[in-house]
Formats: structure tokens, sequence, C-alpha cells
């Protein structure tokens, strides 16, 4: 009888427009390349192919589409085609056949010259080891994209400065790459893509020369940098971890192919195949799994409208021993116990307020499960799921909590 | 045993063919002449401030030149090494000729650059210029330097401009190689990344793959300064001047004293020439 809130991202996507569109796209490494085209019409793998033809097949008949301001992550392990793919969607990779739509334009018919001005205008490329050139500082890598433009040197210095401060690098405009650690350089990498203002992000394994802990802090500060610029970002990756964690939508590919596409909870829900279910059986469903995926529907009483009595009607007919109060914005107020509003309904008030007890555990929708498990093992109320504007999203109770670990589908409970 | 396992073939006219094709050549003379002029002018170009400049003056810019190129790692060593030799050769009366040398290395070296970054540029942007250049410049380095003589009197004469022509020819290869090498172990994510900015060729080449091949481009420069210091005795056999001539004039008269001094001379430019490159080599930064 409770329903799972979908997450923010599957409701974007359905509202937004195609940005990319990848139509038929293949490439193929070597000689004997119509051979080797033959074979893989016929389903023959990667392996038998190079067997037959000695042509690697490094993407097969992608078909998918990106939309915009979305976090689209490739994931597959290394060979399965990805890094491959992401470059043929700027071309520094020329596709065997295919298409590839930017904003409905096809980018194989361009010339040289159409192509170069959609690469300095339309989208930037963050790379895996960082790519940032040795002989330069910082400030003066971050205005390279600029630079080659011809933006003059005023301006280019500004909107270079201006990106090195949203990736939070500052004071470090003179040193040069090696000067800085691993994470500050992939913060340089990608103050260089975002200084031109693109609208797409390439990012190719850009966050997996890093640490763990710098991984971790790249991907919160990726999603932050998302959220106040709304690019539309293609993210390879080949951590499924990363991939869920960061990922409006996830596509896992292996051996030049396309195994699925979907949210990451379609992914972890309904896996297209062993393949993709031996890769989530090695993530540890609790990191993964955020406050968001196992929230549900709470009962909800708005102040404004209900008195004693409307309150004890509705807490009855949906059998809770607890209400959330909120006001007419769904600000959380408070919780209130049905004994409570009993003996308010007793002594014939008209008002809930007094009884409202302010002290709610509460978490956002984006914070792991793993993160709350001890609290929630601990308190009677459950858990109160909010936005930034306080206003209640859902609650987490203990059994969604433990169903969601075990692998079951959420809305089962009661 | 000749006829036994060749057959009845003739002995291949290969001598007269290449004399042919020099006799050939001959008929371009006023091309030739005209390189000739070109590279006659720059040497003398060269000549004439060394000999305007005085002595004293000479060793203090060689010296401030010195400290300048290696501001930020001084090497005290080098610049006594150098006041000490450069008054040596002073002394033992040699500085003409040492002149003459530096100007004939200054200017071979000058054209191999000329002439060899941009190939060694067109090696690693081309892969057929690269299959065709590489048995050339391996034929240009180990064919011995003095068959390059024979062809170079006729063609340019005799003095400094056939000896420089010949320098050039021996001493160009490491550049190319250098530039070729330096700029094909630019790293792939670089090159990446620049196109994926959009870049055109030449900004790519001059904003990436230069600076960053300059470490070992700069090595193939020293390395044929060094070849064509090496060719001064050689071409003093065809009158270019120079410490050369000393040396050579020594191996005649059997005189082990002059021929050593004038070699140590040599020495002594050798060093300063191959530190001072060596310096550029380095990459300098900004703080």
């Amino acid at each position: 009888m409770f329903i799972l809130i979908p997450r923010m991202g599957d409701l974007m996507s359905t509202n937004k427009s195609t940005k990319v569109e990848v139509k038929n796209l293949s490439k193929i490494f070597g000689k004997r390349m119509n051979k080797a085209k033959e074979l893989s019409r016929q389903g023959k793998s990667k392996s038998e192919i190079l067997k037959e033809t000695g042509a690697t097949l490094g993407v097969d008949r992608a078909n998918f589409k990106i939309y915009d301001g979305e976090i689209f992550v490739i994931m597959g392990l290394s060979g399965s085609g990805k890094s491959t793919l992401v470059r043929m969607i700027n071309r520094l990779i020329e596709p065997t056949e295919g298409e590839v739509l930017i904003d409905g334009e096809n980018l194989m018919k361009m010339d040289k010259k159409k192509l170069r001005e959609v690469r300095r205008k339309k989208m930037s490329m963050v790379f895996q080891n960082f790519g940032l050139l040795p002989n330069r500082t910082i400030l003066e890598n971050a205005e390279y994209g600029l630079e080659i433009q011809g933006v003059d040197k005023d301006t280019r210095e500004k909107k270079a400065k201006d990106a090195l401060e949203t990736v939070g690098i500052n004071g470090y405009n003179d040193e040069y790459p090696d000067q800085l650690s691993g994470g500050m350089q992939q913060r340089v990498g990608l103050a260089r893509a975002l200084a031109n203002d693109p609208e797409i992000l390439l990012m190719d394994e850009a966050f997996s020369a890093l640490d763990p802990l710098n991984r971790t802090d790249m991907q919160d500060q990726l999603l932050d940098i998302q959220e106040r610029l709304h690019k539309t970002i293609i993210f390879i990756s080949h951590d499924l971890n990363e991939a869920l964690k960061i990922g409006d939508r996830i596509m896992i590919m292996k051996d030049a192919r396309i195994i699925q596409t979907g949210t990451p909870e379609d992914i972890l829900t309904h896996p297209a195949n062993e393949y993709v279910e031996e890769f989530i059986e090695n993530v540890d469903r609790s990191k993964v799994l955020t406050a968001g995926n196992v929230m549900i529907r709470p009962m909800t009483i708005n102040l404004e409208k209900a008195g004693p009595r409307l309150t004890l009607k509705m807490m009855k007919a949906n059998e809770v021993s607890t209400a959330y109060i909120v006001n007419g914005e769904r600000k959380l107020l408070g919780v209130v116990d049905a004994n409570d509003v009993i003996k308010l309904v007793r002594e014939k008030k008209g008002d809930i307020t007094p009884i409202i007890q302010n002290k709610v555990p509460t978490t956002t929708e984006d914070t792991p499960i793993s993160d709350l498990m001890d609290d929630i093992s601990q308190t009677g109320i459950p858990f109160a799921v909010i936005n930034e504007k306080k206003q209640l999203k859902g609650i987490i109770v203990r059994g969604a909590v433990l169903g969601a670990l075990a692998g079951n589908e959420v809305s089962d409970f009661e | 045993m000749n006829s036994l396992i060749l057959g009845n073939i003739p002995e291949l006219p290969l001598a007269h063919w290449i004399d042919n094709f020099v006799n050939w050549l001959v008929q371009f003379t006023r091309f030739f002449n005209a390189i000739t002029n070109f590279i006659g002018s720059i040497n003398n170009a060269f000549q004439w401030i060394f000999d305007l400049v005085p002595i004293w003056l000479f060793i203090v810019l060689v010296l401030a030149l010195t400290y300048y190129v290696n501001r930020d790692q001084q090497n005290w060593g080098l610049l006594v090494f150098e006041f000490l030799g450069l008054l040596l050769i002073w002394n033992l009366n040699y500085w003409r000729d040492m002149t003459q040398t530096l100007t004939l290395v200054l200017t071979s070296s000058l054209i191999a650059l000329v002439i060899g970054i941009p190939l060694g540029i067109l090696m690693a942007k081309s892969h057929i210029a690269e299959v065709i250049l590489k048995p050339v410049l391996d034929f240009m380095q180990t064919m011995p330097a003095f068959v390059y003589l024979i062809p170079a009197v006729t063609l340019f004469g005799i003095g400094m401009v056939p000896g420089i022509v010949a320098s050039v020819i021996f001493a160009m290869p490491p550049t190319v190689r250098m530039t070729n090498m330096g700029i094909r172990e630019v790293p792939d994510e670089l090159i990446e990344a620049a196109d994926s900015f959009g870049s055109t060729e030449w900004q790519k080449l001059f904003k990436v793959e230069l600076p960053i091949a300059k470490s070992s481009l700069m090595a193939g420069v020293n390395q044929s300064m060094m070849l064509s210091l090496s060719m001064v005795v050689i071409a003093s056999m065809i009158g270019a001047m120079g410490l050369g001539t000393k040396v050579y004039f020594a191996v005649g008269r059997n005189d082990a004293g002059n021929g050593f001094s004038a070699g140590l001379a040599i020495v002594i430019l050798a060093i300063i020439l191959d530190r001072l490159t060596q310096s550029l080599t380095r990459t300098r930064r900004k703080n």
C-alpha cells in the first residue's frame, strides 16, 4: 500500500529533451573490416571476431539517447568499448559507421571547421590522467580552451579564474600541475572543461586515478556543480558504486555491446542478465541505497486544515500510531502520538499544536543508508526525509530498510 | 670466385653513375652559386660580429650568457673554467682561429636547425615521411664525412661554404631524429586534450607538441652542434679556416705540440658550447 517515491533523475529524464543521440554507432579497429562487420551482424562475440579476422570490435551498433541536463554514466570493464564510445561522441575516434546527433545535428557530416567549432563551444572533455599541460601554470591550463578560440587575455583569465573557483581551487594560479595532488589536478582538468561553458561534459574515467577519499570528494563536488550548472554529463566509469552514486541513468557495456540502460534503481532491481547481476552482487547495497531509495510515503496531517478529531480519524483509517504534521507547504513541524490526540479529543480541545513533538530525527534523500543504520535501529520514531526547504519527502521505517538490504521490493511493506 | 657466384653479371659502374649525377648537378651552377652566396653571407655576418667585438668583451659576454642561462641553478665551476679556457686560447694566439671555428659551427648548426626541425615535425606527423627519411638519415650519418667533401668542392668551390655544407649534412640527423622522437612521445592524452578543445593543427603544434618536445628537441640541437664541431678538422682539408686548419697543418708537419694545443682549444670551445646548449635543454619555470 505504500508507494516508492521515484528519484528526481527519473522524473527529469522523462520531461527533458534529447541532447545527444547515438544511432547504430560502430567502431572496428584493424583490417578486414567488412568481414568483421558481417560477423558482428551474425552476433559473433568480440573474441570470435578477433580470432577470425584479426580485427577488434570496439563498439558494436550502439543506440541510445542522452537527455538534456542528466548525468549519463557509461559503465563497463576495461575493453568493453566505453572509452571508444565516448571518443566517438566528439570524434576523437572516427566511427566506422553510424551517427552521432548533438541537438539534432549530425556530427559525422561536419567538416573539420564545423567540428572544431562544436568542440570549442558545445563540449569539453575531462581525462583519466588529467591531461594537463606540464609546461603551463594552473591558470594557463584552465585558459587553454579559451585561448585557442582567440578570446582576449583579460576575458579568458577572468573566466578561467571563475571556473577554478567553481571547482574549489584558489591560490594555485601560478603553480604547475606537478606541484598539485591528483585530486587537485583533476579539479583543474574539470575547471579547464568548465571554462568554455560547454553544454556537454565528457568525463572519461575522470576520478579513476584518484584515491578513494579524493574520489568520493570529487563525486560529491561534481553533483554539487551539476546542481548549479545543469550540464549534460557523459561519465565513463568502471566502478558500479560510482555509477550508482552519480548517475541519473546508467548504461552497462560488455565486449563492445550495450547490455542494459536504465536508472540506478532499474539496474539494481531488474538486472538485464547474469552479467549485470554478478556485477551488482559485488556492490555493497547499503552503501548504494540512499534514504531516497527506501523511504516510503508517510501519513501526514496538515496543521492548517486539521484539528484533533480529523487527525484521529485519519490515523485510524491508516492504522498508524504516529502522524507527521506539516504546514500548507509540506514543511515538517513534528509528529503527534495517537494517545495524545485521543486525550485532546476527550478534553474537547480544538488545536493540536501543543501536543506536537518536534524531536524528529531527520535526514536527506541522498544520504546513504549505511550512514543511518545505527540510528535507525535505536530510535522508535521513523526517520523523516526532508529536502533543503524542510519539506517532508518521505519517512524511513525499519522494515523497509531491512527489506531493501535483502533485495526485496520496498513497496510490499506495511 | 666472383664469377662463380654472380655468374656473368658485369661489375656495376656505380662510381660512374655517381660521377654522372654530380656532373649533371653542375649544370645548375646558378642555383649552387646562390646557395654559396647565401651561406657565405651568414658565415661572414657571424665572422664580422666576432671580429668587431674586443676579446675582453667577448669573454665577458660569454660569462654573462652562461650566468643568465643558469640563473636558477648557478654553476660557478663552469664560469671559472670558461674564463680560464678563453684566456688560454687568447694567450696561445688562437683567438681568430677559434672565432672562425665558432662561426663555422654556428652557421652549420643554424642551418641544420632551420632545416632539421621542420623535417622532424614532418616525420612525426607523416608515416610516409618517416619511412622515407629514416634510411636517408642513416645514410647521412654513417657515410664517412670525408666523402661529402668531394662533391661539395665540385658544387660549392673551396673555402668555408663547402665545409659548412658537409657539416650540415653530417650534423643534421640528430636534430631531425630528436624532434621526431620528442613529438611522438608527447602523451596521447595531451594530444586528445588539445584536439577535444578544438585546437587547429598549428595550435596543437605550437601550444602543445613543441613545448613538450622542447627538451628532446634541444638535446638534438646540442648533438648537432657537437657533430658539426667534430667536422672542423675534416672541413679544413677543403680550405675552411679555423682551429681545424692548425690541427691539419700540425698533422702534416708531425708537430705534436701545436697539434695538441690547437686540439685543446677545440675541446674548450666544445665544452663551452655543450654546457650552454645543455642548460637551454632544461625546462624553466616562471616562479
